[in-house]
């Protein structure tokens, strides 16, 4: 069979990094991105303006110089902080500024304006009858948005969170660079020491296809789920 | 320029014109790698997707799967099987071959090229299976053979469809490219990696790229939004 010369454990530990990292920051997007809609819909200019900033700050620059900056600017920046603690309130305050978090905080922020979109997008599909026939029962503002809003948004925003997942899977890659020990990084250690190159990341790159392809199933049943009892068209 | 501008510049030690002339580099760099990896791209990417619609599923099986396997995986683990594959392929160093391989610039390339290829072909081949049916009955209707249906009237009336979403695909292809830096590339993000370890200041150097990289993609932004009103002007409403 397969010889991964000693390197399958590390190479599975590395896989649930990937895996721990896409859920972990898939959580953090999904939440920026039902905020960040929330803010882009809303009638305070302030709350429009700093999301539409957001969003297209996010758009213009790539990931990994958005993971660079914010891997070795985190330290400076943590260190900065204790500094001044220490220097104002005689704490003394530290903590190490890991590649997991930097990883996890930027590919967060980077899908969450993604799916600000996506589930901007989805609000507005939702009929305002819908809204309507809400305020008319005498929900609140808050109720409204969580017990219509949101369950009609889902299956318009269904295909774009899954779009979405489907790059964000791929671009937790991007996390080996910054020096943390997920699959990528084993298989190039791997790949170097032995000088294999194809040997090792063959079979990663299949582990990514089998991510992709797997979620792809899991997101179609569920869009049949969402949208059961609604009429297809064609 | 205003003062406090004025006298920040004059105090920094870090944007001389040594690093400006690095970045600059840097993004020629950068916008060769990307220009040309579109360019190869597109070109392959015209006759994939009409194969890929092919009924035959000996022609449009092989295009599938790789278009499959290059949307499945990271760009960067193909661009790590390419980089360090190609020097492994046995024999190769004796061809002319390794002399063009040997600079990480050209695996880059080929990486680039054929992961844009593939997300092109499936947005080519989306906008061709849209085309209304009506029009290809009256082209038929008109005796056009399969070529000249194609040549005038599927392929222009794909592209136009297509204009949006391909100028989000060179987006993509414009911020995947930062992963050039990984092989020793010195496009932008590795101007800026040499510089941050240089001085120890990654604010400056990493901030100052990602307006780099913003000015690059709002022209593109800019440039795809006056191509796609040229071509789909006959869809504005009369007089605006």
């Amino acid at each position: 069979m397969f010889d991964l010369k000693g390197y399958g454990p590390e190479l599975l530990s590395g896989a649930v990094v990937t895996i721990e990292l896409a859920f972990l920051s898939l959580a953090l997007a999904l939440a920026l991105g039902l905020i960040g809609a929330a803010a882009k819909l809303s009638n305070s200019r302030v709350a429009v303006g700093i999301a539409t900033t957001y969003t297209t700050l996010i758009r213009g620059v790539p990931d990994l110089v958005m993971m660079l900056l914010f891997y070795y600017g985190g330290q400076v920046g943590v260190n900065m902080i204790s500094d001044y603690i220490w220097a104002t309130y005689e704490v003394d305050f530290f903590f190490q500024f890991d590649p997991f978090i930097a990883g996890t905080v930027t590919i967060g922020l980077i899908f969450g304006a993604y799916m600000t979109e996506t589930f901007r997008g989805a609000f507005l599909a939702v009929e305002t009858g819908q809204v309507e026939a809400a305020r008319a029962y005498g929900f609140s503002q808050w109720h409204t948005f969580r017990r219509v809003m949101i369950p009609q948004m889902m299956r318009h925003a269904l295909p774009g969170i899954g779009n979405n997942w489907q790059v964000l899977l791929k671009t937790t890659a991007l996390v080996s660079i910054i020096g943390l020990t997920d699959m990528v990084r084993v298989a190039e250690e791997a790949a170097k020491a032995e000088r294999m190159p194809f040997h090792f990341f063959i079979p990663v790159a299949f582990v990514y296809l089998a991510l992709t392809a797997g979620s792809e199933l899991f997101i179609k049943w569920l869009d049949k789920r969402a949208n059961a009892g609604v009429i297809q068209e064609n | 320029m205003p003062d406090f501008l004025a006298a920040w510049l004059d105090k920094n030690d870090i944007f001389t014109a040594m690093t400006i002339l690095e970045y600059w580099n840097g993004m020629v760099t950068t916008v060769q790698l990307v220009f040309l990896s579109l360019i190869i791209g597109l070109m392959f990417a015209v006759p994939l997707a009409i194969l890929r619609t092919v009924k035959n599923p000996f022609i449009s099986g092989p295009v599938w799967f790789y278009t499959y396997l290059f949307r499945g995986t990271p760009l960067l683990i193909q661009l790590y099987i390419i980089y360090y594959g190609v020097a492994q392929i046995p024999g190769i160093q004796e061809t002319f071959w390794w002399a063009i391989f040997r600079e990480p610039f050209y695996p880059a390339l080929l990486a680039f090229a054929l992961n844009t290829c593939a997300y092109t072909t499936e947005i080519i081949r989306g906008a061709i299976v849209s085309t209304p049916h009506g029009e290809i009955e009256a082209a038929k209707a008109y005796g056009m053979s399969w070529f000249m249906r194609m040549r005038r009237l599927v392929l222009p009336s794909a592209a136009r469809r297509a204009v949006q979403a391909y100028s989000n695909e060179v987006i993509f292809m414009l911020h995947s490219s930062a992963i050039a830096s990984v092989v020793t590339i010195v496009d932008l993000t590795g101007a800026a990696r040499n510089i941050y370890s240089r001085f120890y200041a990654p604010f400056d150097a990493f901030i100052f790229v990602a307006f780099c990289y913003m000015a690059l993609t709002f022209t593109m932004v800019f440039v795809f939004r006056k191509l796609e009103n040229h071509l789909l002007r006959h869809q504005r409403p009369v007089g605006s």
